[in-house]
């Protein structure tokens, strides 16, 4: 402003907006992933050894930081599919259920062990492969993966305290389909119960994320777990769909999009197979007048922009108090613009890479869908790597309730913002949706937390914080998020039949 | 002096806590033993699915904000009105064509049941819920709550104890339905509706609907505000069908075998467990 307004204001900082970036400069402070080495092809892991897919055909596996190809892994066909179901079938009657519980749970902790072991390699791998940053692979995809098989092992020799009055058996055969976004993590939340529970299992990775399940199926091999128990087979949609329609799976397990679950639980329909789907999510983010502001943008921050917001149960939808929104929305816009995008590898990077480029094209559509429906966007001064798939921290105000940034899953760095005045109306709005996997609350009143906590209709509520796991907590949604729930003493409930 | 004339039962439905006939003006004969003409049912009609449906979402959040404790006081008050009402439906099932005796275990069994599940609604969120030890600074708790709107089809030859399975656990978990009675032996649970609304059971908690089950079935489990079948049927083709319906907007689906209703296996807390869902919070810890 300058001297002649006749508005001068009495303090010079009237304006002044928080500045974290200027007169700070970060040096780079990469992760070192020269000792990384990948075949130049993969195989399927099939009845204890790599072997080579039917018909020859492979995918390639690229950076999505670089664009560069990492290596090809198999394409995998109905007899790829066939075979590994049959190798898990074969494992499951002749070795594995008959195994007692004590002795399979010592092969899960071998698993968790070595996962341990390996787990620097396994993050680098992660962050490679998917784009994530290695802040978060190292600090939260890997530690979890590991820790979740050491859950899950110590309930193998207990389950029959698992189900009061009830007796537990295994299903057999589980066929289990895995998503991109959190690749080693959620081959854990799979496969780990399905071991404990004496299941046999042919998982098929995200085609886009592959090497580190492969890696994984190194491990089985060095931990002695016999063949069979684990069958990993790589493809993309097609080999999912061959795995879904296999007459001798006994249960599907699926992790993706509400789109292809619905398209899963059709094609499973009079077969008798069990199922549990874990899918997409809106989640609602709501920010009372009374909660700690800082803290509450710092939580917002992790609900949306954690994993560059691939996360199905991001917090993509703020509900901001009106009384304290306009204050919010600046203070929010202040800490977005310290986030660093860039490479996964390095260590101050904040958001990496989308995971490919038909994830990229997405999420740039609906930018361009928000802004046709009158939407006001606004996007950080974040420098981009000249090559790879990056994305701005993105936020989208003035929406409402009909608008299509609001209603359907992105999947990307994009959060709408929406405002309400009492409790009920953010409730509404809240539920406003047929998804219903997480909601957030933030608030310095418990009572408040409460009773917003249980007006939700989601699965997973955070107050006063977001995105938190933790092998013991169950997670899983309501309506058109999902069938079943994964972690905790619940999420055994999907592999076992029980008997009185 | 003449014999008394008997006053004729008009079976209407039960939806939304009243009894209106069926939107579609239609009704169809429903015989008992020998042929003998019992009544003239509803044939109820797509919109009277929806009507229903509507019902019960508009009574969901009522019933499962109600307490537990409270939950549990109204389903033994069915117990009470059943009690009273024992006769009149030992009568209703004898006419369907069961024996005295078997009516009677069934009427005594459906009594009981509803006991036995109102025993279990501030019961079984402390053994299926959790506290869950969390590696980091958090208190995080799981517990169950209602699936939402249930499309419950009972089995077509159990009149009364077969429904009472299904309906008691479904509410004794805080959800609200929509039943399909049998359509060859609507009777009883018709005449159930009466019990319920002398109950203190909400309106629109439980909706019963008769007419034919080819026509009702595919609407009642496509609805889009439905979320939960539990079905009784065992025809293949039905059970497809109902599955790929479900598929629509991810409805939960259970398929109970058709097997002996007055079987006390009936009597246990997963039938209440396999219609909630279990929500976890997480709560920071600090100061």
């Amino acid at each position: 402003m300058s001297d002649s307004s006749p508005d001068k204001p009495t303090s010079p900082n009237f304006d002044a907006a928080l500045d974290f970036r200027s007169g700070w400069s970060y040096s780079e402070a990469p992760e070192s992933s020269d000792y990384i080495e990948l075949d130049e092809n993969y195989g399927h892991y099939i009845d204890g050894r790599f072997v080579q897919p039917s018909k020859g055909r492979y995918l390639e596996s690229i950076n999505p930081a670089t664009e560069k190809s990492l290596a090809k892994i198999a394409d995998g066909t109905g007899e790829d599919v066939d075979a590994a179901v049959k190798a898990a079938g074969k494992a499951f009657k002749s070795k594995w259920s008959g195994l007692p519980g004590r002795e399979r749970g010592k092969y899960i902790y071998r698993i968790a062990r070595m996962i341990q072991e390996y787990a620097r390699e396994l993050a680098v791998l992660e962050s490679m492969d998917g784009g994530k940053p290695i802040r978060e692979s190292r600090d939260v995809d890997i530690p979890l993966t590991a820790a979740h098989f050491f859950y899950y092992a110590g309930w193998a020799d207990k389950l029959e305290y698992a189900f009061p009055g009830r007796k537990a058996e295994p299903l057999g055969v589980c066929g289990q389909i895995i998503p991109w976004n959190f690749p080693m993590l959620m081959l854990a939340w799979k496969i780990a119960p399905a071991l404990a529970t004496g299941n046999t299992v042919v998982l098929k990775p995200a085609e886009t994320t592959s090497l580190t399940a492969l890696r994984f199926a190194e491990i089985c091999s060095d931990a002695g777990l016999p063949d069979g128990v684990i069958n990993i087979v790589t493809g993309a949609g097609q080999t999912g769909s061959n795995l879904v329609n296999h007459p001798d799976i006994d249960k599907i397990a699926f992790t993706g999009s509400t789109e292809v679950g619905k398209i899963i639980q059709k094609s499973l329909a009079g077969s008798g197979k069990r199922y549990t789907l874990e899918l997409g999510g809106k989640g609602a983010n709501i920010i009372f007048e009374d909660a700690a502001i800082e803290q509450a943008v710092e939580g917002v921050i992790n609900a949306i922009f954690f994993n560059q917001g691939h996360v199905c149960c991001a917090g993509s939808r703020l509900l901001v108090q009106e009384s304290i929104a306009d204050l919010f929305i600046s203070r929010l816009k202040d800490r977005m613009e310290t986030l660093i995008v860039g490479d996964p590898l390095d260590k101050n990077t904040d958001i990496g890479a989308i995971n490919s480029k038909a994830q990229y094209d997405r999420i740039l559509n609906y930018l361009e869908i928000g802004v046709e429906e009158g939407a006001a966007i606004y996007q950080t001064q974040a420098e981009l790597p000249k090559s790879g798939y990056f994305c701005r921290p993105t936020l989208f105000t003035d929406v409402g309730q009909s608008n299509r940034i609001v209603n359907e899953e992105i999947f990307g760095p994009v959060l709408t913002i929406q405002t309400f005045r009492t409790p009920d109306e953010a409730v509404e709005k809240a539920n406003n949706t047929p998804y219903g996997l997480s909601g957030g609350v933030w608030t310095d009143k418990g009572s408040k937390i409460f009773q917003t906590g249980r007006a939700l209709r989601a699965g997973v509520i955070w107050s006063n914080t977001f995105n938190k796991f933790d092998p013991t907590s169950p997670f899983g949604g309501y309506k058109e998020s999902g069938v079943g729930r994964e972690g905790g003493l619940h999420g055994l409930y999907p592999y076992v039949h029980l008997t009185s | 002096m003449a014999d008394r004339v008997d006053v004729l039962k008009t079976y209407k439905t039960y939806v939304g806590g009243a009894f209106p006939r069926s939107e579609s003006g239609r009704t169809y004969k429903v015989y008992g033993k020998n042929d003998q003409l019992l009544a003239n049912a509803c044939r109820c009609s797509r919109k009277d699915i929806r009507d229903a449906v509507e019902a019960s979402r508009a009574a969901f959040s009522g019933w499962k904000s109600l307490s537990a404790h409270h939950r549990g006081q109204i389903l033994y008050r069915i117990s009470e009105m059943l009690e009273g009402r024992k006769e009149q439906f030992v009568e209703e099932l004898i006419k369907s064509g069961i024996s005295k005796k078997q009516s009677r275990m069934e009427v005594d069994a459906a009594i009981d049941r509803f006991i036995y599940f109102a025993g279990w609604t501030d019961k079984y969120a402390q053994i299926y819920g959790s506290i869950n030890p969390v590696a980091s600074d958090h208190f995080n708790f799981s517990y169950p709550e209602p699936i939402g709107i249930l499309a419950v089809i009972p089995p077509e030859t159990s009149r009364l104890i077969g429904p009472v399975s299904m309906i008691a656990p479904a509410i004794a978990g805080g959800n609200t339905l929509v039943m399909l009675a049998s359509q060859t032996h609507p009777l009883a649970a018709i005449t159930l509706g009466e019990v319920l609304h002398v109950s203190d059971l909400p309106a629109g908690v439980v909706n019963i609907l008769s007419g034919y089950r080819d026509e009702l079935i595919p609407v009642l489990t496509s609805h889009m505000d439905v979320n939960a079948i539990w079905n009784s049927v065992e025809k293949q083709e039905v059970m497809k069908q109902i599955d790929e319906n479900a598929a629509l907007n991810i409805k939960r689906v259970v398929h109970t075998e058709q097997d002996d209703w007055l079987d006390p296996r009936h009597e246990n807390p997963y039938s209440i467990v396999q219609f909630q869902e279990i929500k976890t919070t997480w709560h920071p810890s600090g100061y």
